[in-house]
């Protein structure tokens, strides 16, 4: 995406607003306007205090009231330009995020599975927060910037053509001094903050697995290194903070000799009677102001730089092309039966890999289908499938006889219940937790739920009970518990069909046991897919699905599978051969 | 904080000269508006162009001196804020390092690492600016109003007003901004949670069709978030346009005032712009120093996180231990009466454990999630204290040997199968400093690593990415399981470390185990029965009870859980052909 790209997208967001960013605009200009007067208005003030028995009393007063009515009307027009700067700021953001976070329910699952959490939230969070900050913020006051600069100008050169050129050449000095000094220090600061990375590094490793650390009585080459890295940083860090921090008072330096210049040669030209001293202090002031725009402006480009890497980032985002959406006349899949049927499927996530090939099975109602296989061997492809969360690159998946491209995503995800290996649950309460797919459920239902899945003596163990929160990480429930729960919400809502990923594995063995019981009711006349590691679920299943490398080389009943003597009897050998 | 202040010990010198270097700039900054104000009274007035030239080196002399002085406080702010995080730094990370796993458990790693990291850095910048500005803004605002009182006493008037006057609306704004912030702060945090949630758990979302919901949930937490900020907005919007109002009209009066004065000769023009430019000079400093107290805040907050961790003491100790030798006979490892209670939980985690273990033999560890089973062998190396009862390794109590000789009996595997960034050597390395290349792939051989290492071209030279994030789950609990043999440990734990593996590479690693490693005494952690049941000895837990120990044929006749887990697991044929 070019830059142009970029600021045509950016100017198509503003849109909306373009009444209060114009406003903000006018505002802008008449507040720095009055600004600048401010100095003339003090330069003649003091022109009318030339000395004992030469003071305007009754001009001096007309100066006074023109000044005051200049510093009401800066104060007032800079504040309603911030409260409109800050309103639209936030709005865009608003509006920027709710988009991201639209988005990010609606892109493909593929999307969400190639790309690590913190990417996607620091879009959605970091980025739009520094997009609009920058723009919004960068452009006002560039736009103060340069007006104040043109302003000076045209100010100084209506009191005088010499000393004007005077400051307008000479103040761009100190922006020479300060970008000399910034591109001499840059490569230290590169040094520090590779350094910093480095630490930081180092930091998570060992901080972040201080139990490893210590399990291996590692604690002094862990030091010895932190130390290394530690006086390394000490080292460039005091160059790169000296450095830094020089620009300003070496800034300040040649801005004092640009104000002596000037004091000297305005006080020669009041000597000649050129100008008034009034007018030196108009001129004194204006030399002491007019850089300050300039590194402003300076650090609003580096601003809008970033915010615009921060906008190509939140655009790259939202261009992620959606999941396809329902076909128009999709229909709402009902009155399911809980036939199952692939037929002639080929799949694979990259086209160099292929995975499923031509894999043709028929499940009738409410049998149980087992998904077996070495780690890794893509026994969650089927899942994926099955779900809509990947569509099939060739071949037809049947559900009820209904190609299930042809009906809402929705309607056929309602009809699987799910439990994962990777228990998710949201932060709220174990109510919200297990009420998830059916809101407006009521009390009973989900206590029953919940004593279904034998949830229920745990958490009413819970210090509130139901009403218990979760936290973010769930640390205050096991994992055991957690998958409990998910297992409760499946429940509630008594779906035809289910998929359980190794779903019981991490569960205390005897509740496990209680559980199975529990799921073997549930699955009573629902068809079911469990991708399962306990060769007693496996034997009780009606078909056995086995993959290795992602693909389905085998299929059949337990004892089909053995007498074949296949894959499936050498996995199922290894497991109980004497050690 | 303050306690914190101790690593600026050794920078004492440069901490206290680089304010007064910073101070002695600013006394400079003071004296241009009176030279100015000479330069219209004497030279302009009087026409006294040798005058005007005279002033002009005065100002360059300042302004060189200013400079000089300025470089020569940074130098040494950066010297003692960067020897104050160094420091802090260091010993901060030697203390994290003498915590115990209880009290690790308690704060956490991921806080220990922003700790380390974020808190040190904010804490540095905050002394920087401290060095920096603490003492030469409020100088400058006190030495602007005196020298407003020598040039005139009735003018000073008008500072005394102005100032406490733009001190009053800064802080007035700052208190009301502040709490404000922190709850845009807890805001955003709820915004980031969900958006995080709804990534990592997608599938879910979209397996219950509740997009709709989350898409609702969300735009209420972002809109409030919203609204918080203009709120928050609005009230700081307002410092810049007070603040200036305050100093204009302050300088409105000192021409007014200041009008009479001169009219009646007790004042001269030169010393009205003086004037102005102090109260120009005031108004500079405060807001600087309102963003530096706004700075200091958070390093405080940020100190105080520090010092929480420095108050924090390791519950073990091993001072004064010496080092112990094995009696003749001794038990590998025995468990006498063994409870532990977690700091915090209620029930204990293991209640009157007992059991012992002779060298050489196999262990298999049982029991359901939460039972104990993880605790259990914690207890051994020491990472946890007992809390009543008694531990023996060796034949001598765990806690009189040296940390560092009861740990090197141990190699340990945990649950999580954790590598670190550099070769695959240097991660083997960390069980034996000075391992030779035949022991490690002899470790790699046994724990079933060697057959994948050998296929990768730089072998033992490969890379290892921060997290061991290029190798697959299975190939890092391989790894791990190698590290911890390497050091040949005469204890070896198993934590449920070859549950990434699958049956038939975790079938190979028990017997490699048993074969090549007949002397070391191995703790076999699982939840799988076909991974213990060939044990020596199985342990049984059951919600930090020892419900049952013994052989796999013993346990099938005597223990009712044991049996029920291995139902649950095996079929009827594979429990009784064991």
């Amino acid at each position: 995406m070019k830059n142009k790209e970029i600021w045509i997208k950016v100017l198509s967001l503003l849109k909306p607003h373009r009444r209060n960013i114009i406003g903000m605009l006018l505002l802008a200009l008449v507040s720095v306007g009055f600004t600048l007067y401010a100095p003339i208005l003090i330069g003649e003030g003091v022109d009318q205090i030339v000395g004992p028995g030469e003071v305007y009393i009754s001009r001096l007063l007309t100066v006074l009231g023109k000044l005051a009515a200049a510093i009401v009307i800066t104060a007032v027009t800079q504040w309603v330009m911030n409260l409109i700067s800050n309103k639209v700021t936030y709005r865009v953001v608003e509006e920027l995020r709710e988009r991201a976070f639209a988005h990010l329910e609606q892109v493909p699952i593929s999307y969400i599975d190639k790309n690590q959490p913190g990417d996607i939230l620091s879009r959605v969070v970091t980025d739009v927060g520094q997009f609009s900050d920058g723009l919004l913020m960068g452009f006002t006051q560039l736009f103060t910037g340069v007006v104040t600069i043109l302003g000076t100008i045209l100010f100084m050169l209506t009191i005088n053509v010499k000393i004007s050129l005077l400051v307008i050449l000479l103040t761009p000095v100190s922006l020479f001094v300060a970008g000399f000094i910034a591109s001499r220090t840059f490569r230290m600061f590169q040094e520090q903050s590779q350094k910093r990375a480095e630490l930081t590094s180092i930091v998570e490793e060992l901080v972040g697995n201080q139990k490893v650390v210590q399990a291996f009585s590692y604690e002094k080459e862990g030091m010895e290194r932190f130390n290394e890295i530690n006086e390394q940083l000490r080292g460039c860090g005091i160059k790169a903070l000296f450095f830094s921090s020089i620009v300003n008072p070496s800034t300040r330096f040649v801005n004092g000799l640009v104000y002596t210049g000037v004091s000297i040669y305005g006080a020669f030209t009041v000597m000649n009677g050129g100008i008034s001293v009034g007018q030196l202090i108009s001129f004194l002031n204006y030399a002491n102001q007019y850089t300050k725009p300039f590194n402003e402006i300076s650090s609003v480009v580096t601003e809008l730089e970033n915010a615009l890497a921060c906008a190509k980032r939140i655009f790259d985002f939202l261009e992620v092309p959606a999941e396809e959406p329902d076909a128009p006349d999709a229909l709402e899949l009902t009155g399911v039966d809980g036939s199952v049927e692939l037929d002639h499927v080929s799949f694979s996530y990259v086209p160099e890999v292929p995975l499923l090939q031509d894999i043709c099975i028929k499940v009738k109602p409410g049998q149980r289908i087992a998904i077996v296989g070495p780690t890794g061997c893509g026994k969650t492809t089927m899942i994926n499938l099955l779900m809509r969360f990947y569509d099939v690159n060739k071949g037809e998946i049947r559900i009820s006889k209904e190609p299930i491209r042809d009906v809402t995503r929705d309607s056929l995800r309602s009809n699987f219940g799910m439990v994962l290996q990777e228990t998710w649950l949201k932060a709220g309460t174990i109510r919200e937790n297990i009420a998830y797919g059916k809101p407006d459920a009521t009390l009973e239902e989900i206590v029953e739920a919940a004593k279904a899945a034998h949830a229920h003596s745990f958490i009413k163990r819970m210090p509130q009970g139901y009403d218990t929160v979760i936290s973010e990480e769930g640390g205050n429930i096991s994992q055991g518990q957690k998958q409990l729960l998910c297992i409760a919400r499946v429940m509630l809502l008594h779906p035809p069909m289910l998929i359980l990923d190794e779903a019981t594995s991490s569960i205390d063995t005897r509740t496990e046991i209680q559980v199975q019981r529990a799921f073997h009711e549930l699955m009573e006349g629902r068809t079911s897919f469990v991708v399962a590691h306990r060769l007693s679920t496996i034997k009780e299943s009606d078909l056995i699905l086995v993959m290795k490398d992602g693909n389905i080389i085998e299929q059949g009943t337990h004892e089909e599978l053995l007498s074949r003597g296949g894959f499936y009897c050498k996995l199922y050998n290894s497991q109980f051969a004497p050690t | 904080m303050r306690e914190l202040l101790r690593y600026l010990k050794n920078y004492r010198k440069e901490a206290v000269l680089a304010p007064l270097f910073k101070m002695l700039e600013a006394s400079f900054e003071l004296i241009v508006p009176l030279v100015t104000a000479r330069i219209i009274d004497v030279g302009i007035h009087r026409g006294d162009v040798s005058y005007i030239w005279k002033m002009c080196v005065v100002m360059v002399a300042l302004g060189l001196i200013g400079l000089i002085c300025s470089l020569t406080a940074q130098y040494f702010c950066a010297i003692a804020a960067m020897g104050f995080s160094t420091e802090l730094r260091r010993d901060l990370f030697a203390h994290i390092n003498s915590l115990s796993y209880r009290e690790l458990d308690q704060v956490g790693t991921s806080t220990l690492i922003t700790r380390m990291t974020s808190d040190i850095n904010q804490t540095q910048t905050g002394v920087n600016l401290v060095l920096r500005l603490f003492l030469r803004s409020p100088f400058l605002v006190a030495g602007a109003v005196i020298m407003a009182f020598v040039i005139n006493a009735k003018i000073g008037i008008i500072f005394l007003i102005a100032v406490p006057l733009i001190s009053l609306v800064i802080y007035l704004i700052m208190k009301a901004t502040v709490p404000i912030y922190k709850n845009v702060q807890k805001t955003l945090d709820r915004v980031s949670l969900i958006t995080r949630e709804n990534h990592v758990g997608a599938r879910v979302v979209r397996a219950f069709g509740r997009q709709k919901e989350e898409n609702e949930g969300f735009d209420a937490a972002n809109h409030q978030f919203t609204q918080i900020q203009i709120a928050a907005g609005k009230i700081s919007a307002l410092l810049n346009p007070a603040t200036y109002v305050i100093m204009n009209f302050a300088i409105v009066a000192i021409l007014w005032f200041g009008g009479w004065q001169v009219n009646a000769g007790t004042l001269t023009q030169g010393e009205v712009t003086a004037l102005v430019n102090y109260m120009t000079q005031i108004l500079v400093a405060l807001l600087a120093l309102a963003n530096l107290i706004v700075a200091v805040t958070k390093a405080i907050a940020s100190g105080a996180r520090l010092t929480e961790i420095f108050h924090m003491e390791s519950a073990l100790s091993d001072e004064g231990n010496e080092s112990q030798t094995a009696p003749d006979g001794a038990p590998k490892v025995e468990f006498r009466d063994v409870s532990f209670r977690y700091v915090g939980g209620g029930e204990p985690a293991l209640e009157e454990v007992s059991f012992v273990v002779r060298p050489g033999e196999t262990i298999g560890v049982i029991g359901g999630t939460g039972c104990g089973k993880t605790t259990l062998v914690n207890l051994i190396p020491r990472f946890y204290e007992i809390t009543s009862g008694s531990l023996l390794v060796d034949g001598q109590s765990v806690d009189a040997y040296p940390m560092e000789q009861l740990r090197q009996k141990v190699g340990m595997v945990p649950q999580k199968a954790v590598l670190f960034k550099g070769t695959l050597r240097d991660n083997m390395c960390w069980g034996k400093k000075d391992a030779a290349d035949e022991e490690i792939w002899e470790a790699l051989e046994i724990a079933q690593a060697k057959e994948f290492v050998t296929e990768k071209p730089e072998q033992l030279e490969m890379e290892i990415q921060q997290g061991g994030r290029n190798l697959s789950g299975g190939q890092r609990q391989r790894l791990t399981i190698a590290r911890a043999l390497v050091r040949k440990p005469e204890i070896l734990i198993l934590d449920d470390s070859a549950s990434a593996l699958d049956f038939a590479t975790d079938a190979a690693l028990r017997r490699a185990l048993r074969e090549k490693t007949a002397a070391m005494t191995v703790f076999i952690v699982s939840q799988r029965a076909s991974s213990i049941k060939q044990a020596d000895k199985i342990l049984v837990l059951d919600d930090g009870h020892l419900v049952g120990q013994g052989t796999h044929e013993e346990l099938l006749r005597s223990c009712e859980v044991y049996k029920e887990i291995c139902l649950s697991q095996l079929s009827k044929e594979e429990v009784a052909s064991a």
